[in-house]
């Protein structure tokens, strides 16, 4: 554990701090097992300040922010320290005075806006309910007071807004909600547990804006519980860096980017994808002069379990053409609300891209920009109205049945949540032969072998082969899933937000090993992310969607330092972690 | 360890493997010869020496309750299977195929829940003739109706999981992947409910032999042991009552056993 000296004098009984917490510890217990989550963090909190707590999921910080407000979930418990809010203990406070202190003068921001509201209450009514509560406001001056909150947190036509419900806000709004919410009662500290990570990018900035505005101008010290460095490192006066229930490090935001001292905290920021720019570079594999790579399946060309399996495919001459192409393709919905006309939604209008071979063309957009199904259209998961999909020069369009079947061996998806893809029935070694056992490549024993060798071609051990995905972290299922698109040697990959379920530095990890995957059997990748800062790691070329529309395309470097279009500016300068750079 | 905790549970699942292993091997509980009766010794109150009395032929009633337990066990075992098989292969074809065929398969399904399952046994046997293994049919499908739907209701949902969507994108046959992803992942739910199915299948099977369907005198089956003892109610109870007590026993015991067993997964 590394200590530095902080802005407060001997962070301990410093009149300046809102918060202090010394030596927390807390378990959950569960089927008579005992889990510490929180294993003796002690930190203090300045008044007005901006503290933030970083880490990966299991790191104890969401439990941390739970146990401020003594809200554990089932099974909690905190089993010794101390927690002093304005000199009051809130471990030893009964339930009765702890409620009076949360909402009114400790608010918090939950992670999800989509649940935590009250899908049956005007917005009004909520942000009212809790100003008559705490500040026994008026039930008129509560509703005025309430468009007075909503119109702060940048809701367009607040008094309108206010009369709706829930449901018919968007999620940056509903955010917004929350986050007025919290400062309604003028708190004076507030707790948000990753505000955004619910969020689209640009709306991310909004929501954070509008949060450290909030914060500055009425003086509320906050706690910012997130697992994406960059967003700390823009935000934040002071960063925890939390592994494992333990503070690794600790000090003030500029100090912990610029000159991290714990291995772990170094890491993070190396892996931080929007304090990095450069795109990875293919690293010379640590196991491929000795490893069984090279010897039987994979002669270091991507077709080459069909050459070993003695296959059908001949191997494509690599030239200028591209490998896979789509012609203006167009896809539309219609939509059904009850009590509304019809409407037709066109989620993809008039699109077209080509990747080249062993290059990877990305497509990057916001929710509901139509990237997921322009990549199912292509790798022909989903059929377009109209448009053409083209690859290795062939028309790929209407293809059906056993030369659809065909088709898969040349092109294969990995998908985003890698928690979804995979048979949680299945052993490894069934998942990843899956694909060899419907071609028939190979008998049993052969098989076995492949897969152990793409276990390691993905850098996973070999002795995982037995394992279920349940037994597995998310960046080793994910890895998994690689290893069983690459089984049937494909040329080309699409990718479908293939990291943006993981923990940052597993995405490091992942991108890093898909750029070394491509030199190495010089595939091509059709790569879909919502995240710029991951898109700029792994392109050659970058689709900018929206709305179903096309924005901009063009080569990687082109677009990411002179867009033309204000969308991908916005996009760009929404990637967390460049605001630390200026200041 | 855990068991102590939940003695209802132990106690369940002991007097379970005691009824599997009278059926297995009834000769090491029985007393008495369940079928040779001794005149002299006809109904007979419970005592040590019978200990569920003696029926009118002067046969020990509780060695007819032990040997009976492999004809009511086993018809009602084979009850469920037949209707967990049928069920899960209709369901599964239901949601598989979709459209019109499922429609129309549903709907023949909804007219085999509507009618009560003992209604519908009782048309098998009357059809098929007498005798335990009809009664085990009629039971069967009986059941099979509801099997199906939940089987359909799963595949619905398996259907829709990215990995069988993943599986089609690798290039796995459809009904490669029907049979590899869909049916295991869809049979869980299926087979906690046939574990419940049987508890109720025993007593189906008991109250159709207890009307007459079954196996006929003098084989020893729980149900038609009840049957027999109901001309004697009043001056002999115990020949009705406590086979009577024995099929609630085993059916709370398969109940909780079953319980457990939905709840652990």
């Amino acid at each position: 554990m590394t200590q530095r000296p902080l802005d407060a004098p001997a962070a301990g009984e410093s009149v300046d701090d809102i918060l202090q917490v010394s030596g927390l510890q807390v378990e959950y217990h569960s089927a008579g097992e005992t889990f510490p989550a929180v294993r003796g963090v002690s930190f203090s909190i300045p008044r007005g300040k901006i503290v933030a707590i970083v880490g990966e999921s299991g790191s104890g910080k969401s439990t941390i922010s739970q146990s401020l407000i003594r809200r554990l979930s089932t099974g909690g418990s905190i089993t010794s320290g101390s927690i002093v809010f304005d000199g009051i203990n809130l471990t030893q406070l009964s339930e009765k005075k702890l409620r009076r202190i949360r909402g009114a003068r400790i608010g918090f921001v939950p992670q999800d806006p989509s649940n935590s509201l009250n899908p049956l209450m005007k917005i009004g009514e909520q942000i009212a309910e809790s100003l008559r509560l705490h500040e026994k406001s008026s039930a008129s001056a509560a509703a005025v007071r309430a468009v007075e909150i909503l119109r702060e947190v940048g809701i367009p036509d607040a008094s309108a807004r206010a009369g709706q419900y829930p449901h018919q806000l968007s999620g940056g709004m509903r955010q917004r909600v929350l986050i007025g919410m919290a400062w309604a009662c003028n708190p004076d500290l507030v707790i948000a547990d990753e505000p955004t990570s619910a969020l689209d990018v640009t709306v991310q900035r909004q929501v954070l804006d509008r949060m450290e505005r909030l914060a500055s101008e009425r003086g509320t010290a906050v706690l910012l519980v997130t697992h994406d460095l960059a967003v700390a490192a823009d935000r934040a006066d002071e960063i925890l860096v939390m592994q494992q229930g333990l503070i690794v490090e600790q000090g003030h935001a500029k100090e912990v980017l610029e000159n991290p001292t714990h291995s772990y905290t170094q890491r993070l920021v190396a892996a931080a994808p929007g304090l990095n720019s450069a795109r990875l570079q293919a690293q010379l594999l640590p196991f491929g002069s000795s490893g069984p790579l090279g010897s039987s399946l994979f002669a270091g060309r991507p077709i080459s379990v069909e050459t070993s399996f003695e296959g059908i495919e001949k191997i494509p001459v690599p030239g200028l053409a591209p490998v896979l192409e789509v012609r203006k393709l167009v896809k539309t919905f219609a939509l059904r609300t009850p009590g509304a006309p019809a409407s037709v939604l066109t989620a993809v209008n008039n699109v077209s891209f080509a990747v080249q071979r062993g290059q990877t063309l990305s497509i990057v957009g916001e929710s509901g920009s139509g990237k997921t199904t322009t990549a199912r259209i292509a790798a022909r998961i989903a059929s377009a109205d109209s448009g053409t999909v083209l690859f290795d020069g062939e028309d790929v369009t209407t293809l059906q049945g056993e030369k659809l079947r065909q088709l898969r061996r040349r092109i294969q998806v990995v998908y985003q949540n890698p928690f979804g893809s995979l048979d949680p029935r299945m052993t490894l070694e069934r998942i990843i032969t899956e694909p060899l056992r419907a071609f028939k490549l190979g008998d049993r024993k052969r098989q076995a072998e492949a897969a152990k060798e793409l276990l390691e071609c993905v850098q996973l051990s070999p002795d995982l082969i037995n394992r279920r995905p349940g037994q597995l972290s998310g960046g080793q299922r994910q890895r998994v899933a690689i290893a069983r698109a690459l089984a049937l040697g494909p040329e080309m990959m699409v990718l479908d937000e293939p990291v943006s379920a993981l923990d940052v530095s597993v995405q490091e990890q992942i991108l890093q090993l898909l750029v070394n995957l491509q030199a190495q059997f010089n595939l091509s990748y059709l790569f879909i992310s919502h995240d710029l800062g991951v898109i700029r790691q792994v392109s050659d070329e970058i689709v900018v969607m929206r709305f179903g529309d096309v924005i901009e395309a063009g080569p990687a470097a082109q677009i990411l330092k002179s867009p033309t279009q204000a969308y991908t500016r916005e996009l760009l300068e929404s990637i967390p972690g460049q605001l630390q750079g200026q200041s | 360890m855990r068991l102590l905790k939940k003695p209802g549970l132990l106690v369940s699942a002991i007097f379970l493997l005691l009824v599997l292993l009278a059926v297995a091997v009834p000769s090491l509980f029985a007393t008495h010869s369940p079928l040779e009766g001794v005149a002299a010794e006809k109904m007979l109150p419970p005592s040590a020496e019978h200990w569920f009395g003696t029926d009118h032929l002067g046969r020990d009633v509780y060695s007819r309750v032990v040997y009976g337990a492999r004809l009511s066990v086993a018809a009602a075992a084979l009850a469920v299977l037949i209707g967990v098989s049928v069920g899960a292969v209709v369901g599964l074809v239901a949601g598989a195929v979709g459209g019109k065929i499922d429609f129309a398969i549903m709907r023949v399904v909804d007219v085999f829940i509507a009618v009560p399952g003992i209604l519908l046994a009782l048309i098998v046997v009357a059809s098929l003739g007498f005798g335990p293994w009809s009664v085990a049919v009629g039971v069967a499908l009986g059941a099979a109706g509801s099997f199906a739907r939940v089987m359909r209701s799963q595949v619905l949902r398996v259907r829709n999981e990215e990995y069988v969507e993943a599986a089609g994108a690798l290039g796995v046959r459809r009904g490669t992947i029907l049979l590899s992803h869909v049916l295991p992942n869809a049979s869980r739910p299926v087979i906690s409910m046939a574990a419940l199915e049987l508890g109720t299948a025993i007593l189906s099977v008991s109250a159709l032999s207890f009307l007459g369907f079954g196996p006929q005198p003098p084989t020893p089956e729980w149900g038609s042991l009840v049957a027999s003892g109901r001309e004697f109610v009043a001056t002999a109870p115990w020949l009705s009552i406590l086979p009577g007590v024995v099929i609630v026993a085993v059916v709370l015991a398969v109940n909780r056993v079953a319980q457990q067993l939905g709840a652990s997964k």
